[in-house]
């Protein structure tokens, strides 16, 4: 995926919010993990409850080391009764395997590794088409009805007449699907969604805007905000953390981390004075600096600056104020709620004045 | 494309004298590699600046960049537009995207910069 086409970050961002935009995010891992113990495996080495998934429903999860570090952010899709897909980030893809299935041999749950088919699907490619317009684009390609999927949920089906997995996911704050095919239709399913998204103005989008999206819905990037070195709790994602559900991988140290509070809480930050937030600039409270920007950048639909950090929990508070150092220089700015951006619920079409 | 009435540097600022006040900007070139400009971080009046010094910062979507003066003088006028369309600086780089207008100090330092063919000529090296 190119950082950018001609439009530039600015459009492509804008066209997402206001009507969709194609991503070419073949790049991103798969796995599969088949077999009648694939859901112990998977509750294993995952740290949310993946017996909660239905056939067809999806979560957000992670990866932790012994040490409660996140390995990778992850998400878990149950496709059949013992089938799961496993979609990783693209640079973890290769240590995320190797780990995965260094964990097979240790039978940590009774799982019986005979039991447990792990396949790394490099054929398939993924595609995300992102935005308000994604729903009736889509709907004209596929057999499927994919304004019936709930959020988190995925159909195996087809897409421009390809075998695929529409899944309602995605990495933008829009309502958006993600399909997952045979990378040799790529360039024929690229195009006919760009074909069948001309009129409602789909546009083709790079890396660039994929980051300013994911920014102003406040999630996470993987070796930004989550790193060995971070801890899911301080991350604001214990949701995704389900001790309930028995042994993990890393359970206890992330019980110890729990019980202990965590020191630091990831926050969003909003620049008051004018600039641009980056990673990795200094974030100070009276003058003293307390952490660094995890990601930064211009947030073209708030109009303004935005960045995410770790401060200490005692400072986390929304609405605190704090500096940010930009070459050199203290920059007024403000802890604010995240997410910065929340898509516009569409009114229910069933709710009427009679009930007001 | 390079207006031949300019002189450039290496890191794709422009310089055009306009009587003794020499006008500044970043190239056609520039705008397009840093991509959508979000905002321009620029000296105040009255400071000096010299040849090759980092005078600001421009800021696209993607990436922060250093802009170095092409000559040595004095900051008189800052291009107020630039404050609320930044932009301007990918729709007209050379003209309503100018950032600083400097009293030069010493004009032989022009000697030191590309006119435009040199200009050129540098960008095709880096391809």
């Amino acid at each position: 995926m190119p950082v950018q086409y001609p439009t530039g970050v600015l459009a492509e961002h804008h066209a997402v919010r206001d009507r969709a935009g194609l991503f070419d995010i073949g790049h991103m891992g798969q796995l599969e993990v088949e077999g009648p113990d694939a859901l112990e495996f998977l509750q294993w080495v995952t740290t949310h409850d993946v017996s909660r998934l239905d056939v067809g429903a999806a979560q957000y999860s992670l990866l932790c080391d012994e040490q409660g570090g996140v390995i990778d952010d992850i998400i878990v899709y149950r496709l059949a009764e013992t089938r799961y897909l496993v979609i990783v980030n693209a640079s973890n893809t290769e240590g995320d395997w190797a780990w995965i299935e260094g964990q097979l041999g240790r039978r940590g749950r009774g799982v019986n590794p005979d039991r447990v088919m792990l396949r790394r699907l490099s054929e398939r490619t993924l595609l995300a088409l992102q935005g308000p317009a994604a729903t009736g684009v889509l709907a004209g390609l596929t057999p499927a009805d994919p304004g019936a999927l709930a959020n988190y949920h995925a159909v195996e089906t087809s897409v421009a007449a390809v075998p695929a997995m529409i899944a309602r996911t995605g990495y933008t704050g829009e309502r958006g699907y993600e399909i997952s095919f045979d990378a040799t239709h790529a360039a024929r399913v690229w195009s006919a969604l760009l074909e069948a998204g001309k009129e409602a103005g789909v546009v083709p989008c790079g890396l660039g805007a994929r980051d300013t999206l994911r920014l102003e819905a406040g999630m996470a990037l993987y070796g930004h905000e989550l790193t060995r070195e971070t801890n899911p709790y301080e991350a604001n994602l214990e949701r995704v953390v389900r001790h309930e559900k028995g042994e993990f991988v890393g359970a206890a140290a992330l019980r110890a981390v729990r019980d202990s509070r965590p020191a630091r809480r990831l926050v969003g930050i909003e620049l008051v004075d004018r600039g641009v937030l980056r990673a990795d600039y200094p974030i100070l409270i009276d003058g003293a600096p307390v952490g660094s920007l995890t990601s930064g950048g211009p947030s073209p639909t708030l109009k303004k600056s935005i960045g995410m950090g770790y401060v200490p929990t005692a400072h986390a508070a929304d609405g605190a104020e704090v500096q940010i150092d930009i070459r050199g220089k203290p920059h007024a700015a403000r802890i604010v709620p995240l997410p910065f951006y929340r898509r516009p619920r569409p009114v229910p079409r069933s709710s009427s004045r009679k009930n007001a | 494309m390079n207006p031949t009435t300019n002189r450039y540097t290496k890191e794709h600022e422009w310089v055009r004298l306009d009587g003794d006040v020499a006008v500044v900007g970043i190239t056609d070139y520039a705008q397009g590699e840093l991509g959508d400009v979000v905002f321009v971080d620029l000296p105040e009046v009255g400071r000096t600046l010299s040849q090759g010094q980092v005078f600001g910062v421009v800021e696209s979507v993607k990436a922060a960049s250093d802009l170095f003066a092409p000559l040595s003088g004095e900051v008189i006028e800052i291009n107020a537009a630039l404050a609320d369309a930044p932009d301007l600086v990918n729709k007209e780089p050379f003209e309503g995207g100018w950032m600083l207008k400097v009293r030069p100090s010493d004009r032989n330092e022009l000697g030191k910069l590309l006119d435009a063919a040199g200009y050129e000529a540098h960008l095709k090296s880096l391809h």
